[in-house]
């Protein structure tokens, strides 16, 4: 026998109060851990979805954060809209007047590149057009370049890849430009499938249905991003629904020109008639510059009066760091404070035992052992149950991690496995449970260090 | 074996005078000597036995085990000896409650520098007749068992010398004959000496030397100093 076996005796002797003290342990500890996999989720998915694939977020003036949250998240309501002839702009090389010859209609200064052109070698802008809703998920108008273009995934190293189906295209023979791609948790909670024809409600979630609806030629397999609770339709389809057409605005007042919204007159679904650029305007462009060159477009961009370019992972850090760290400190200082009340329990519960065990350690004494030997007894009885408790809290709190996979990756995207939250505060667990052991014995072990042999002989 | 010259002990009362509890001229046991100490209640013989066992510091005076200076060593250092050389068996309560018969047994040998093997341990209450309780927790075995079980584990690291303060008082009589039996007969088996302290006329009858205390303590005499003395 040994002193750890001693100890280990002693308490299976007193069952009772060492499950209950370590019962209340292991419920400090899970909660520590829940906190700290809750928070690692959520910093887990902001990081996954702030790894976007392009560097700026382009928009009407307004709030970065509405921008941030509308665009990357389908969060918040869109700001203002900015006229498609700015999107132009940002087109690389002579993009502008490809684009000019592709949908027609009229533009100022037809002749010349984009502005911003020059620092768009080798990126991309893709256009957003958003407001509407499929069901209660977000309706996306955008170009086949979102899916082509843009990746996911923690090193944003993988493509968009379909369950089912395809990338929608710009026009096809069977739907015209009626296509649209949904994500994997629309479609399971619409039970949609290839050919299944969506309609977009005007505005809100529950408002006016278009009556214009597009096909579902591919469903996104899961890639734990917003994207998946995202219903993508072709840009060209969504600007020939009744309502999104631009209409003309007085230059001084800004109020709209009476019956110039007029959408172009269309034999049939397969008609290849567009709308033309000057009825068009985007909700944001998502904006990949060359290189370097992110910055000082975002300079130039916000010197402008009507619209603004937003680094989404900027907006996204400071949000961590102003709501969710602290949120996460303060959350875990409360659960913390569980701990001390637990080892505030493991003191009082050895502290009382001492008085029936003076025998006891009489009897150990006369037997040889040294009053240190009967210190570490008691501290190791005390570290055992702080340690004991935690490793069934940090078990626990960690098993409902995994056990909540079904309704948090859905939601988030992140799966969790039991070792895969990995906080930089968790290695201080064991460490301080150990610390705290000793802290809740040292009053006992001190209680049993000057028993008197003789008296309790 | 066991030397023990001009022993002193006292302890203050509330008074602030100091009561002088032991003064030994001499004691001595030799190996494997088995003496029983007698004496009246609150004598001071079982400061005596905390005394050689080093559970209690004398005020002054020599105790000497194998040629070895018990007094004169701290008290970590009178533990490790009391745990190599040796075994002590109390009234009563002897057993940890929480540990088997075996354990408790092992138990003793844990705090010794030697270390014994557990089969001795078993060995050990084989001869006390336990071999088929050595699992059984103190609260299964009889108050005789129990007594049994402490004088196995009081050999259990082969001391030099065994203490046992009134190890019968709490046993009916048929087993009192059979627990001195055993401590006797394995003392001598081991070569243990023992100093038993017993009121028991029956019990004393048994031992070839009998000391009385009264005899051999002067604090008897002249039991009160004052506090400047």
């Amino acid at each position: 026998m040994n002193l750890f076996s001693i100890a280990v005796r002693n308490l299976t002797y007193r069952k009772l109060p060492t499950a209950l003290n370590m019962l209340s342990m292991a419920l400090g500890v899970a909660l520590v851990v829940l906190v700290l996999t809750i928070s690692g989720v959520i910093e887990r998915t902001f990081e996954r979805t702030s790894n976007v694939g392009y560097n700026l977020i382009v928009g009407a003036k307004g709030s970065d954060i509405q921008l941030t949250f509308n665009t990357v998240f389908f969060l918040s309501q869109p700001v203002e809209n900015v006229p498609y002839s700015y999107y132009m702009e940002y087109l690389p090389g002579d993009g502008r007047q490809k684009e000019l010859a592709r949908l027609g209609g009229v533009l100022k200064e037809p002749e010349r590149n984009g502005l911003y052109s020059f620092l768009m070698k080798g990126g991309f802008s893709i256009p957003l057009c958003m407001g509407d809703y499929i069901g209660s998920f977000r309706c996306v108008g955008t170009t086949p370049d979102y899916f082509n273009l843009l990746k996911h995934g923690d090193n944003n190293d993988l493509d968009y890849r379909f369950a089912k189906g395809r990338n929608f295209v710009d026009f096809s023979d069977e739907y015209g430009y009626f296509e649209a791609v949904v994500g994997s948790q629309v479609a399971s909670e619409m039970k949609l499938q290839m050919g299944s024809e969506i309609f977009a409600s005007h505005g809100a979630s529950g408002g006016e249905q278009h009556n214009q609806g597009f096909s579902v030629v591919g469903i996104l397999e899961p890639t734990g991003t917003p994207n998946d609770r995202g219903a993508f339709v072709n840009i060209e389809g969504f600007y020939l629904l009744e309502g999104h057409v631009a209409p003309e605005r007085n230059e001084q007042s800004g109020m709209e020109v009476k019956g110039s919204a007029v959408a172009p007159v269309r034999e049939s679904k397969f008609s290849k008639v567009r709308l033309p650029i000057e009825k068009r305007e985007v909700t944001a462009i998502l904006v990949k510059p060359n290189g370097p060159n992110a910055i000082g477009l975002q300079k130039q961009v916000n010197k402008t009066k009507f619209a603004q370019a937003v680094s989404p992972i900027s907006v996204i850090s400071g949000l961590l760091a102003f709501f969710v760290t602290p949120i996460k400190w303060a959350l875990l200082a409360i659960t913390s404070l569980v701990c001390v009340v637990s080892a505030i329990s493991i003191l009082v519960g050895i502290y009382n035992s001492m008085n029936e065990r003076k025998r006891d350690i009489a009897v150990m004494r006369a037997l040889g052992a040294s009053r240190d030997h009967i210190t570490a007894i008691i501290l190791v009885e005390s570290v055992l149950i702080a340690v004991g408790g935690g490793a069934i809290g940090w078990i626990v709190g960690h098993a409902i991690g995994p056990l909540s996979n079904a309704w948090t990756e859905p939601a988030t995207g992140v799966r969790i496995d039991f070792f895969s939250i990995n906080s930089t505060q968790e290695p201080f667990i064991v460490p301080g449970l150990i610390v705290i052991g000793i802290l809740a014995g040292i009053i006992p072990a001190l209680a049993a260090y000057r028993t008197s042999v003789a008296k309790s002989l | 074996m066991l030397e023990i010259r001009n022993l002193k002990k006292s302890y203050a009362e509330p008074s602030g005078n100091r009561l002088l509890i032991i003064d030994i001229p001499q004691l001595d046991i030799a190996q494997a000597e088995q003496v029983v100490l007698r004496g009246e209640s609150g004598g001071g013989k079982t400061t005596l036995l905390h005394l050689i066992s080093g559970i209690v510091a004398a005020d002054s005076g020599s105790i000497r085990l194998d040629g070895t200076e018990l007094t004169k060593f701290s008290e970590a250092t009178r533990d490790r000896i009391r745990a190599d050389k040796m075994g002590y068996v109390f009234q009563t309560f002897n057993l940890l409650p929480a540990f088997t018969a075996l354990e408790n047994v092992r138990l003793g040998m844990t705090f010794a520098r030697k270390k014994m093997s557990a089969e001795r341990a078993k060995e050990l209450l084989h001869k006390v007749g336990l071999s088929d309780r050595m699992h059984y927790l103190p609260s299964q075995l009889s108050v005789g068992q129990q007594q049994r079980v402490a004088v196995a584990r009081s050999l259990a690291n082969k001391p030099r010398l065994l203490l046992a303060d009134e190890p019968t008082a709490n046993v009916d009589p048929s087993n009192q004959k059979r627990i001195i039996d055993l401590i006797q007969n394995v003392c001598r088996e081991e070569s243990v000496a023992i100093l038993m302290v017993t009121h028991s006329d029956e019990i004393a009858n048994r031992f070839e030397r009998v000391e009385r205390l009264e005899l051999i303590n002067r604090a008897f005499a002249d039991r009160t100093l004052t506090s400047d003395q």
